[in-house]
């Protein structure tokens, strides 16, 4: 695949490209680690396409055949189809409602064959050069809220098709968007919006809701008297400050507990309280839950899951067991290992060391993405540069973050590693479309 | 373009910064402050498998293996694996159909899950195993053998001596609570499987293994390197002549009794027979609580060891130990005659004790003839001799000769459930007659070994070796050496002479002469063996069962060769009716005949099957075997079986000081210790501990 003519290799960056591959390679690494059984054929079953390793190795080497035609192709083309593209991701979305296939529980994904194809994983690409697209059109002022709007637009619909299949933790992802849009000069005070909002309903879950109403309370008041000469001489101040307060209680009242009861499914709402170690307060009246049935849920919800990765991540201390030695990973201890909770075959075989190594490339990416964004004449390469960046963050920290139990239990896989066919391509395909956009950063501006 | 936001691209990367060391912090904390996840990673994975040494085998003193081992075969199936098989052929070998075969599975489903290996027969018989070893690569999708080592029993024969293992149960474990037992292991429960349980379990070894999320084990873990291996058993030689065993048993067949004999240089017991006994085979295996809860329910008990778990009055062997107490204490002579009217009137009118032969008598005919008023008076002279100031001083120095002589208290016998037997003392008879309200004549029988005194037949023949030995015994025991040294000092006790009393051996001879006199020209005559000089003593025991008169029990005990003795042994057959000279001393003369000329002379043959055939079971007992037909009774019999196994696993040994005071410092009334032994009550045991109720009243005034 490293036979590319001197034409094409010119301006390619290549410590991502050996980034990526040494990323890849763990992943396979790992992946085998976590199905390979004892006295399996290898050498038969790679060619015999049997296994889940060799099924990734070859998305591996189709993967490199698809970097190698990106790679291949005029960068212009990206920014040309960009609104088309989004326009397939979205149809291809909606295209899932009527021929979805069961699988566990998800209804975002469509059999093609022998393969399950899952559009609102691919979706991130046309979204990430959409937005590029819609951001660097000369006549898009992002300062004005419509057009903020649009772009909160664009990269939300996906996200909304998402929720409706069922498929909350892709959803999420889109959010991530947002990152793009502050680089690109979204204000600040809706990120301090957004995060009070957050800070807010994580209240709302910790804290009893009479305590929270007292202490909202008391700090409007606070606020009413430190600002009381200013209230004074602008009683419109006072009626925002009541205003807020209202808001605040009102969320934590009445609109989470809504959300939670009639919106959101249940399992999701279990998972954020395992996440802040409480139990679900809006369970059914009926099934007031025995001592019993809470031994049965801890042992089969995703409480379970996150309590057997830890243990298998923990047991893996400062070296790890060898990755042919992890107890926990190779007999099945951990579910979905190959996929969601790959990283914990990782965190035990190679323990922290390998961990924070791992933790390092992924790091170093991150970096080389910015400054590759920064670096980038064109807005639309750099806004699709950061794109990229969001993207790869989220998932990279969402799916670490749930292993090791600081996120709730998002099936959102690690870029990269985790098994999956669609998952590689799309990541692969994320990558190498920067690639070929940076090598041609010196062209005029698009 | 908005290159004034440049500056946020900084705050970009710090963002992704902080988050990846909050992640680092948390990893940093699971994987190198935290060492619990390890701990709990090996609680999930690693299967610590407790590996069981084989048993430790018994020999007898010819070193042929009287318990051993045997593999059996369970075919042990996993139901989700079952793939491609030839169930039609399968179910063939098996004999079985095929839809016994889809029974098996689906019940092999519900108990264990598809992916777990259950049994699918357990303890497969020869044929079936050979057949299906044969055809096995047919079957190796979902079937394996597994291998389960059994004990086995190459003679068939002492299982009262051998004891069987079985399952501990929570008491148990409670019990042993040191000793690393978990449920579900098996330990002794009787015989020499209980009492040398420690030797003959040998050391377990652990093995470290990997199981999966479904408990699947995938290998051995670490290599192996940290595995335990398990130590084999210690091997028992025993003083056990198995060819005697399975002569006395055969002798004993059809008869409820017991056959006790020791070799009374050693103390090793040679024989104990307890009748009717059971095939010990019946124990091991699948069907061993099928076979256990039949052998518990059976009315003649072939569970009980009867030679150390049931107590008899001795009846006229007991005289011979009178003799003894008589000569020592000075109160008579050799030359001292008694007549015998056909009665004792020592004791004035009343009901006197008959006499079968009238005439007068020395102490040596006292014992050929066995004459009752000989030792009445005897035993009447030891307790009003005027040397001691009152009735209770001078009982209790004939209570000191009896358990000098070893009975009133337990051997220490090295198989469990044994029973002291009872030798009244004055705090008993207190008891049961009120304080100052008897004397030697509300007691008299107890002179000829009726009434208040019981002895086990291991404490009768262990008295035969003293007397053959002249003056000492030795603890009687089975296990002689236990191979790879005794750890636990279990043998320690079978070392020592015991020299009780310090009897001239002149007396002794007075006391031999007369047992020889029994073979030559008394009540053993019909049992002579010609070549070799038994000296014996017969017994004919009066029993009651709830106050009723029961066939007397025959009793015989003697040793031989009298110049050189090398087998002390007695006889009892339960409820026989007739005399101790008529069953009970042709089986003694047998076992001694067997033992010391190794065969039965040709002429002797036809005595030996006669005994064999004679049927001798209890009136009760056959009753209550026939009852226990219906439905009803052996629903009745459970209590009856709580009870057995209350006294089977009876584990109060004397204490030093019990043994040692040689004094019966709690002395029950005779209703008290039979409701602690219903067995007795309520099997056909005679209740010859309750107090002969007509016999007594007008005999109180003197």
């Amino acid at each position: 695949m490293n036979q590319r003519n001197p034409t094409i290799s010119k301006g390619i960056d290549w410590s991502i490209v050996w980034i990526y591959l040494l990323l890849v390679t763990i992943g396979l690494v790992a992946i085998f680690a976590a199905t390979y059984k004892e006295g399996d054929p290898v050498v038969q079953s790679f060619i015999g396409f049997k296994t889940d390793y060799s099924k990734q190795f070859y998305f591996f080497v189709l993967s490199g055949v698809l970097g190698l035609f990106i790679l291949l192709t005029d960068s212009k083309f990206f920014a040309a189809t960009a609104n088309l593209g989004y326009a397939f991701g979205i149809f291809a979305m909606l295209i899932v409602f009527p021929f979805h296939s069961s699988v566990k529980g998800t209804e975002s994904i469509i059999r093609i064959g022998a393969f399950n194809f899952q559009p609102a994983e691919l979706c991130k690409i046309f979204v990430a050069l959409a937005l590029a697209k819609y951001l660097s059109r000369p006549e898009t002022d992002f300062s004005k809220t419509r057009s903020q709007m649009i772009a909160a637009g664009i990269a939300l619909l996906p996200a909304a098709l998402s929720i409706l299949q069922s498929e909350t933790g892709l959803a999420l992802v889109y959010f991530s968007f947002f990152i793009v849009m502050y680089r690109e000069g979204l204000p600040s005070t809706i990120l301090v919006i957004g995060f009070a909002a957050a800070a807010l309903i994580v209240a709302t879950i910790l804290v009893q809701p009479d305590t929270l109403a007292v202490i909202i309370t008391a700090i409007a008041l606070l606020v009413a008297y430190a600002f009381r000469k200013q209230i004074k001489r602008q009683r419109g101040l006072l009626f925002s400050v009541i205003l807020l307060w209202a808001l605040c209680v009102g969320v934590q009242r009445f609109a989470v507990p809504y959300i939670f009861k009639n919106v959101l499914q249940k399992h999701q709402v279990e998972r954020i309280y395992d996440l802040f170690g409480k139990d679900n307060p809006y369970a059914a009246k009926g099934d007031t839950v025995s001592a019993e049935e809470k031994k049965k849920k801890k042992e089969s919800g995703s409480s379970y899951n996150v309590r057997q990765s830890k243990i298998a991540i923990g047991s893996g201390r400062l070296t790890g067991k060898g990755i042919l030695n992890a107890t926990q990973t190779r007999y099945d201890f951990v579910p979905e290992q190959r996929t969601d909770f790959i990283f914990c075959t990782v965190g035990e075989g190679f323990g922290f060391t390998g961990s924070m190594i791992l933790l390092a490339l992924y790091l170093l990416l991150l970096f080389r993405i910015v400054t590759i964004a920064e670096r980038q004449r064109s807005a639309f390469s750099r806004v699709y540069a950061y794109g990229v960046a969001s993207v790869f963050f989220f998932h990279i920290i969402i799916n670490i973050g749930m292993t090791i139990g600081l996120a709730p239990v998002i099936g959102i896989p690690l870029p990269l590693i985790s098994y999956g066919g669609t998952s590689l391509l799309t990541f692969t395909i994320l990558l190498f479309v920067l690639i070929r956009l940076d090598a041609d950063r010196q062209m005029v501006l698009r | 373009m908005p290159v004034f936001n440049q500056s946020r691209s900084r705050f970009i990367r710090l963002l992704f910064l902080l988050a990846f060391l909050a992640i680092a912090a948390q990893l940093f904390n699971l994987q190198v402050l935290s060492g619990k996840y390890r701990q709990m990673a090996d609680e999930n994975a690693i299967l610590k498998k407790t590996i069981y040494p084989p048993r430790g085998l018994v020999f007898d003193r010819d070193k042929k293996a009287i318990l051993n081992n045997t593999l059996t075969y369970d075919l042990m199936v996993t139901p989700s694996q079952v793939k491609g098989i030839d169930t039609l052929f399968f179910c063939r070998l098996m004999e079985i159909d095929t839809s016994e075969f889809r029974d098996r599975i689906v019940a092999a489903i519900i108990k264990n899950k598809s992916f777990r290996p259950s049994v699918f027969e357990a303890s497969l018989s020869q044929q079936k195993y050979a057949r299906i070893q044969e055809n096995f690569w047919r079957f190796q999708n979902g079937f394996y053998l597994q291998e389960r080592p059994i004990r086995s029993y190459p003679y068939n024969a002492a299982a009262n001596i051998l004891g069987y293992i079985g399952e501990v149960d929570s008491n148990y474990l409670k019990k042993h609570a040191e000793e690393g037992y978990q449920s579900g292991d098996y330990a002794g429960m009787t015989g020499l499987e209980a009492s040398y349980e420690k030797a003959l379990m040998g050391e377990r070894g652990i093995q470290y293994l990997i199981k999966d999320n479904f408990n699947r084990i995938k290998g051995s873990y670490e290599n192996g390197d940290l595995d335990v291996e398990a130590i084999a058993g210690n091997n028992l030689h025993t003083s056990i002549d198995i060819e005697l065993q399975q002569f006395g048993e055969k002798l004993m067949s059809n008869k409820v009794g017991s056959i006790v004999a020791i070799n009374p240089k050693t103390g090793g017991i040679i024989t104990m027979v307890s009748s009717p006994t059971y095939n010990p085979g019946l124990l091991t295996g699948s069907e061993r609580r099928k076979h256990f809860s039949e052998l518990y329910t059976d009315p003649r008990l072939p569970l009980l060891n009867r030679a150390v778990n049931a107590s008899y009055s001795p009846g006229s062997t007991f005289k011979t130990l009178q003799a003894l107490v008589g000569l020592h204490e000075g109160v008579i002579t050799t030359r001292t005659t008694f007549s015998c009217g056909g009665a004792f009137y020592g004791c004035g009118s009343g009901k006197p004790m008959g006499c079968l032969d009238p005439g007068t008598y020395y102490l040596s005919t006292g014992i050929t003839h066995s004459c009752n008023t000989y030792f009445a008076n005897v035993m009447q002279r030891v307790i009003n001799n005027p040397k001691y100031p009152s009735q209770d001083s001078s009982l209790r120095n004939w209570n000191r000769y009896m358990y000098a002589f070893g009975l009133g208290h337990r051997l220490g016998v090295d198989v469990p459930t044994e029973q002291k037997g009872n030798i009244p003392t004055p705090e008993y008879f207190n008891k049961v007659y009120g304080e100052g309200r008897w004397n030697f004549c509300t007691y008299r029988s107890v002179s000829i070994g009726q009434g208040e005194v019981s002895t086990t037949p291991l404490q009768v023949a262990n008295e035969m070796a003293y007397i053959a030995n002249k003056g000492w015994y030795i603890i009687p025991h089975i296990v002689d050496s236990i191979e790879g040294g005794d750890k636990y000092g279990l043998l320690e006790k079978y070392k020592t002479r015991n020299v009780p009393m310090d009897i001239p051996d002149s007396i002794f001879e007075a006391v031999h002469d007369g047992m020889q006199g029994v073979m030559e020209s008394g009540t053993g005559r019909g049992a002579k063996v010609p070549g070799i000089t038994i000296c014996g003593k017969t017994g004919t025991v009066e029993n009651y069962y709830r106050g009723v008169k029961q066939p007397n029990h025959s009793f015989f005990c003697a040793f031989a060769p009298r110049e050189n003795p090398k087998i002390a042994i007695m006889c009892v057959v339960e409820n026989s009716g007739r005399y101790g000279g008529t069953y009970a001393a042709p089986i003694v003369s047998l076992m001694i005949e067997k033992y010391l000329n190794d065969t039965i002379d040709v002429k002797r043959k036809p005595l030996a099957e006669r005994m064999e055939k004679i049927n001798l079971i209890p009136p009760l007992m056959l009753k209550k075997m026939r009852e226990k037909d219906s439905v009803q009774r052996v629903k009745e019999a459970i209590p009856d079986v709580k009870n057995i196994k209350d006294t089977l696993q009876s584990d109060d040994n004397p204490t030093e000081a019990e043994l040692k005071s040689g004094n019966n410092r709690n002395p029950k009334p005779a209703k008290d210790s039979q409701n602690k032994k219903p067995v007795q009550a309520d099997m056909a045991l005679p209740d010859k501990q309750q107090i002969p109720k007509p016999a007594k009243p007008d005999s109180i005034g003197n």
